[in-house]
């Protein structure tokens, strides 16, 4: 509340959209994810320094309570991208451009990436990862194909 | 069909509290899309208004499709604005013209007093259905669907009866403030299942004792409710209400 910047939260969520739409979708690559981490820091950044939230503290404000969704998004957004350029496999909704098939399928990796990442908070854009390992006992993991 | 932009002129009531007056402010919206939703258009206000420095407008909307009930406003002094069975969010910016002036106000009743502009506090419906609207079953697994044969009428008339989403702009078009058709249909509901027969005569007691309490009106039989109503509950469920509050009452010991 106490910023008192030029911008509005709703402009900080879209420019939040637009970094992971354009960096951390369905098709994501080690050279985007890295420039997507710099990005949302300086996002970061620039938010608690430039943002507007409009109105009185000790009211009904919907600005506030969406200013607050946001800061969380935005650091969420960052350990999205840390996480997916961690897992270099393809696996599911997350294809690492640079583990495919031939054809273009997801390749996985399950010597390395048969875990599950849990991430602990270490302070300031740093999280500590643990890794919850996977056993399948019946159905092993295996290439898909909707082909 | 064309779609277009159009410039308004916004009259929209703002009250810094439910103490404080409130009073019509009037706002001038540029280039909105015909193709907008009416709380799009709100949100493109505000951007503006916030960017001015000004204080943006409070309404509440959640899922924007229709079905949470919480778009509350009155606009051109029709609930939910001027197309028939809808909500706000689901109210598009071409049922508008260029130049036109549009009046938004917030749910006016007794029982929904406002908390900021065009946001009242309806939790006198939630204490209603605290007061009834549940049944009881054990949890565990699901009985099969085909053992509890159900007459096609009946779980026709639930399933329309189940389709109000709770906003209350029943409450808010009815000149008595009267909450009957909410609660009619909440009643209707449950009692026209199987499953809610356990409680079916405490329910209607109870929910109706509780809307009395909340200090709703009562029912003239104007149907303006079943005009406003964005689900088009039928009043024929306040006819089942105070059959079902009839019977509870002369069959009941407590
Ligand atoms: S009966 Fe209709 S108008 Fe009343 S609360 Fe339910 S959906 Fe809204
Ligand atoms: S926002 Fe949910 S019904 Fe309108």
């Amino acid at each position: 509340m106490n910023i008192k910047g030029t911008k509005t939260v709703e402009s900080f969520h879209k420019r939040l959209g637009k970094i992971m739409w354009d960096k951390c979708g369905m098709a994501r690559n080690e050279k985007g994810l890295q420039e997507a981490i710099v990005e949302i820091q300086q996002l970061k950044k620039e938010f608690w320094s430039d943002v507007r939230i409009p109105g009185d503290i000790d009211e009904m404000n919907p600005e506030l309570d969406k200013a607050g969704r946001v800061a969380d998004f935005i650091e969420l957004g960052e350990l999205m991208c840390k996480d997916a350029l961690n897992r270099k496999e393809s696996c599911g909704g997350h294809f690492r451009e640079e583990s495919q098939t031939e054809d273009g399928e997801a390749k996985r990796d399950d010597a390395n990436f048969s875990y599950v990442a849990a991430w602990k908070f270490a302070g300031e854009s740093n999280w500590e990862l643990t890794k919850e390992e996977l056993n399948f006992e019946i159905v092993k993991p295996s290439q898909r194909s909707y082909k | 069909m064309e779609h277009y932009n159009m410039n308004l002129t916004l009259k929209v009531w703002k009250q810094k509290n439910a103490k404080a007056q409130g009073s019509l402010e009037t706002y001038q919206v540029k280039n909105i899309s015909s193709e907008m939703s009416f709380l799009e258009m709100f949100d493109v206000l505000n951007e503006q208004l916030i960017a001015e420095g000004k204080e943006p407008i409070a309404f509440d909307h959640d899922c924007r499709e229709g079905i949470c009930g919480t778009c509350s406003m009155f606009i051109n002094g029709r609930a939910h604005g001027p197309w028939e069975k809808n909500t706000t969010c689901q109210l598009h910016m071409r049922a508008f013209k260029d130049g036109d002036t549009i009046v938004v106000e917030p749910w006016r009743s007794q029982a929904f007093p406002v908390i900021k502009d065009l946001v009242v506090d309806r939790t006198a419906f939630d204490r209603i259905i605290q007061a009834g609207g549940y049944i009881s079953v054990n949890t565990g697994n699901a009985q099969d669907a085909n053992a509890l044969p159900i007459d096609k009428k009946n779980a026709d008339d639930s399933f329309m009866a189940a389709a109000c989403i709770g906003c209350g702009a029943c409450v808010a078009t009815c000149k008595n403030g009267s909450a009957m058709l909410f609660v009619s249909a909440k009643v209707s509901q449950l009692a026209l299942l199987p499953q809610g027969q356990p409680e079916r005569e405490s329910r209607v007691l109870n929910m109706v004792a509780q809307m009395d309490k909340e200090g709703f009106g009562n029912c003239t039989n104007t149907y303006a409710c079943e005009a406003e109503c964005p689900k088009g509950i039928s009043i024929a469920n306040i006819a089942r209400l105070n059959r079902e509050y009839l019977v509870a009452s002369l069959s009941t010991e407590d």
